[in-house]
């Protein structure tokens, strides 16, 4: 089971990837720049995402907005950024390839000539109001910001969320946005890839003459950290917010994406609180009611990752039972592994995951999607198969190795969101955190 | 090859799409079996489309439905609620639930290689939950945690006030999670008689789309349903379901203090799917408020930078659904916001008629966008369920496009005037009152309707 591809470098240096599909009359085409909010600096958090919405506004040679034209031909369109990468796709009529293509190599080459000041400005409020909904009237909403500021150094960057600072994103300049593409948006930090009802080679070739001709740009300096240090002493944080109900997270460095351990505690996280008959769901929500939703994951990324658990307090049940359970469970899966049926249950979950992964050419997480992740993460779009084979080929022991190396009680950081005015309500030694 | 770029390359002619065949049949039961080949990816889609929903609760029961549709994975047949979980996880499926006005709908997607096992699940969830009143206790606790948790979602808590002002005393006039009084109201009999009255053949179509065929398909499910034989009373159906009156309010303000932004729902009462001019206001929508590049988006995002997104919608019920816009905005725009959005409906009614542009567009998403709504077995099924809801013609999906292509401009236009009506618009508005209050007064909706504090 694969991802069949033809793979072709051109010269300027941009990778073209090309999987065919003719299931459905419409193709995919998925732009991937290896830049993300990993590539900020302090006081500029924020500007990665900023810049992806620049790249809708228009570019020198259509500069009536990027939606238009291609919602005019029938496209669904969008665009995404994290810590690590930013993409772009629409999802075309096969017979509007040529105007998706024309489109991202007219931003991808052309894109500063038909920046103005009202489109930034525009842009720019446009963000501070998906900050507002997305963070800031949400409950719970800032709770990510307040643990991978902890988890990680002021200088590491993955200290600040994707959405960045309100006033970061206020001390942006139209300068910045000129270096920001001259550093980051070209064909050699791209790669694109394409997935639907087309000729494969004939797809390539119609790539190499839109994009072909673009410069290649100097490739950026690979983001590289030092390695945050190992934390050996629980952190407890609090944090008070608009909610009814308290919730605890717990947060752990873990490996990065497709590193020794991450897909064991994938599977681990799984075996915690993918479902009802999980151990944390089971414990906390279905015998002891303590809890009314609780989930675990792992986030892993390029640089590092980190490992989460949550859950929400039920009316009238404290932080400090939901910590006291989970701990006890989290510790009987370090002691004892996990069970044959829990690790037969996590690899059929994994199987069927990675198949339904293969019904979309587009969209985020489709094929293309996936080929390009594979490509720009590994330098090695066939990764599909061996990706699964991670899932596999993991037992007990590697499951249980895996927690107990990463999931130590001394190595967490701990958050408490309470309700306003309610501190008293988080775990005992709590520091407040700032965050807005 | 030198690339032009003075102007945009024009997209061939569309490509051709054929809606694949749904074939439908009917066991002696009343229950109806409809299935879908797509032999794409080695999946099977089952969804169960029962025609009893939110509508359907009891008045002081409001809730029922969704409890019920809640507790169908709690147990059935000789499986507890873990171990009907553990067999769901052994082969890999994927299990979801949604109960809304009119229907619930019990889905699951699985490896064809299980499908055998998994529709044989999902069968015994359907025609024998446990309905234990363990269950049912823990079940309702936790949907009244989640009751209490609303009152921090603006988007939750906009919906709510919205459909409480604009359907009043209606069987649509509440959400399908129900009240905190109906959940603490309703007992395990409640549940089982909504189970044994609803829950029956003739009342649900089961449709199957995946990697098989017809017979295939039809065949697994005539296996796991084929020998169930409940009868109940026929239940009163929402497409008979009178529109409710008109509210007197126009504008109702649920304070939020210190809310970063206001969330707004401005509608009033429109007509059911299956209204003749439904396709019109298809259309219109995509120039209203429907996709991105539509006016009302165009205006309040991309222009004046007050919202990360609006959107409007026709909501599609079997008896009569809103016509309604959503945004979340700025505090400090919350009255210029809901001015210009009152302004753009009203304008699109003919001072500023639907041009050909836009009807091109607002026709293009629906007729060159598609095929890409049926890449999925999942997606053809739901494309099945639709059908089998709002009983629409064998020929929908295969006439589709050429009956959104016949529509024209200035038809689009008095679909708007008929069925759009600034001076009936209700506006929701959750949040903060000293922020808002004073720069709505120039509005001239009257005296805002005040809905207290979120409770």
């Amino acid at each position: 089971m694969n991802i069949p591809f033809i793979h072709r470098t051109l010269d300027n240096g941009l990778d073209v990837l090309v999987h065919e599909d003719h299931n459905c009359p419409i193709v995919a085409v998925n732009v991937w720049y290896h830049v993300g909010s990993k590539n900020e600096v302090p006081g500029r958090t924020g500007f990665a995402h900023l810049f992806e919405h620049l790249m809708f506004e228009g570019s020198e040679h259509y500069d009536h907005g990027y939606f238009q034209p291609l919602q005019q031909a029938g496209a669904s369109l969008n665009g995404s950024t994290n810590a690590d990468r930013t993409n772009y796709w629409e999802v075309v009529p096969s017979s509007a390839l040529e105007l998706a293509l024309w489109m991202e190599s007219d931003r991808m080459g052309y894109l500063l000539p038909a920046l103005t000041d009202a489109k930034f400005n525009n842009q720019r409020d446009v963000v501070l109001n998906e900050r507002r909904q997305n963070y800031e009237n949400r409950p719970y909403g800032l709770a990510g910001m307040a643990i991978v500021s902890e988890l990680y150094p002021p200088d590491h960057p993955y200290h600040w969320l994707t959405i960045g600072a309100a006033e970061d994103l206020r001390a942006a300049h139209l300068d910045d946005v000129r270096a920001f593409f001259q550093r980051y948006y070209h064909p050699r930090n791209a790669s694109i890839a394409l997935a639907g009802a087309v000729d494969a080679d004939a797809a390539l070739r119609q790539v190499e003459d839109y994009f072909g001709s673009l410069p290649a740009g100097v490739e950026p300096h690979d983001v590289d950290p030092p390695v945050p240090a190992a934390r050996t002493a629980e952190t407890r944080l609090l944090l008070e917010d608009r909610v009814e109900l308290p919730r605890l997270y717990l947060a752990w460095h873990s490996p990065s994406l497709f590193a020794q351990d991450d897909a064991e505690l994938d599977l681990a996280a799984d075996v915690l609180a993918g479902g009802k008959t999980s151990r944390l769901y089971r414990a906390l929500v279905y015998d002891q009611r303590v809890a009314t939703e609780v989930a675990a994951s792992q986030n892993s990324r390029e640089l590092c990752g980190y490992f989460q658990v949550v859950a929400t307090a039920a009316p009238g049940r404290s932080l400090a039972e939901l910590e006291t359970s989970i701990s006890e469970e989290m510790d009987r899966v370090c002691a004892d592994g996990p069970t044959p049926a829990e690790i037969e249950r996590g690899i059929a979950q994994a199987e069927a995951h990675f198949i339904s992964r293969l019904q979309t050419v587009g969209g985020f997480g489709g094929k293309s999607d996936q080929l390009n992740a594979y490509h720009v993460f590994l330098g090695d779009a066939s990764f599909f198969d061996r990706d699964l084979a991670r899932y596999r080929n993991a037992d007990a022991a590697g499951i249980t190795r895996a927690a107990t190396r990463w999931l130590r009680r001394q190595a967490r950081v701990s958050l408490s969101v309470v309700p306003l005015g309610k501190p008293e309500l988080a775990l005992t030694g709590s520091m407040p955190v700032a965050v807005s | 090859m030198a690339v032009d770029r003075s102007r945009l390359p024009a997209p061939g002619d569309p490509p051709a799409y054929q809606f694949p065949p749904i074939l439908r049949r009917t066991l002696a039961s009343g229950l109806r079996v409809w299935t879908v080949e797509h032999r794409a990816v080695p999946l099977i889609s089952l969804l169960v489309l029962v025609k009893r929903g939110a509508s359907a609760d009891p008045s002081g029961e409001e809730g029922l439905a969704a409890i019920v549709g809640d507790l169908l994975d709690e147990g059935c047949g000789d499986l507890d609620a873990l171990e009907l979980h553990e067999a769901l996880g052994r082969i890999g499926a994927q299990l979801e639930t949604e109960v809304g006005s009119d229907a619930t709908l019990l889905g699951l997607t699985v490896l064809s290689r299980f499908a055998e096992r998994g529709v044989g699940l999902v069968a015994s969830m359907t025609r024998d939950p446990r309905l234990d009143v363990r269950d049912f206790e823990r079940v309702r606790d936790l949907r009244l945690n989640r009751l209490v948790q609303i009152r921090d979602m603006p988007p939750a808590l906009a919906d709510r006030a919205f459909t409480e002002l604009v359907y009043g005393a209606h069987p649509y006039g509440h959400l399908a999670i129900g009240s905190e009084s109906g959940l603490r109201t309703m007992a395990i009999d409640s549940v089982r008689a909504f189970h044994a009255a609803a829950y029956v053949p003739a009342n649900v179509t089961v449709i199957a789309a995946g990697d098989a065929t017809h017979d295939g398909l039809a065949a697994l499910v005539e296996r796991a349903f084929g020998d169930w034989t409940a009868t109940a009373a026929p239940i009163a159906d929402d497409a008979a379901l009178a529109a409710p009156p008109a509210p007197s309010t126009r504008l109702a303000v649920l304070h939020r203090a210190g809310a970063a932004q206001s969330e707004l729902r401005i509608g009033h009462m429109s007509v059911a799917r299956n209204h003749p001019d439904y396709l019109q206001l298809l259309v219109l929508n995509m120039v209203l408020g429907g996709q991105f590049v539509s006016r009302i988006n165009m205006n309040l995002r991309e222009d004046k930078g007050y919202t990360y997104g609006a959107r409007t919608g026709f909501e599609a019920r079997r008896g009569p659904g809103p016509f309604l816009l959503q945004a979340s905005v700025q505090s400090e725009a919350t009255a210029d916001a809901i001015r210009e959005s009152i302004g753009e409906i009203a304008a699109i009614r003919g001072d500023r008629a639907v041009t050909r542009a836009e009807l091109e567009t607002g026709r293009a998403a629906l007729t060159l966008g598609y095929p890409r709504n049926f890449e999925t077995a999942e997606q053809l099924a739901r494309a099945a369920a639709q059908m089998a809801l709002h009983e629409l013609p064998d020929d929908y999906y295969t006439t589709f496009v050429p009956r959104v292509l016949a529509i024209d401009e200035q038809t689009v236009t008095r679909a708007a005037a008929r069925h759009l009506d600034p001076a009936r618009l209700l506006t929701v508005v959750v949040g903060d009152r000293e922020r808002v209050d004073s720069a709505l007064v120039p509005l001239e909706l009257g005296e805002p309707l005040d809905l207290g504090v979120p409770a």
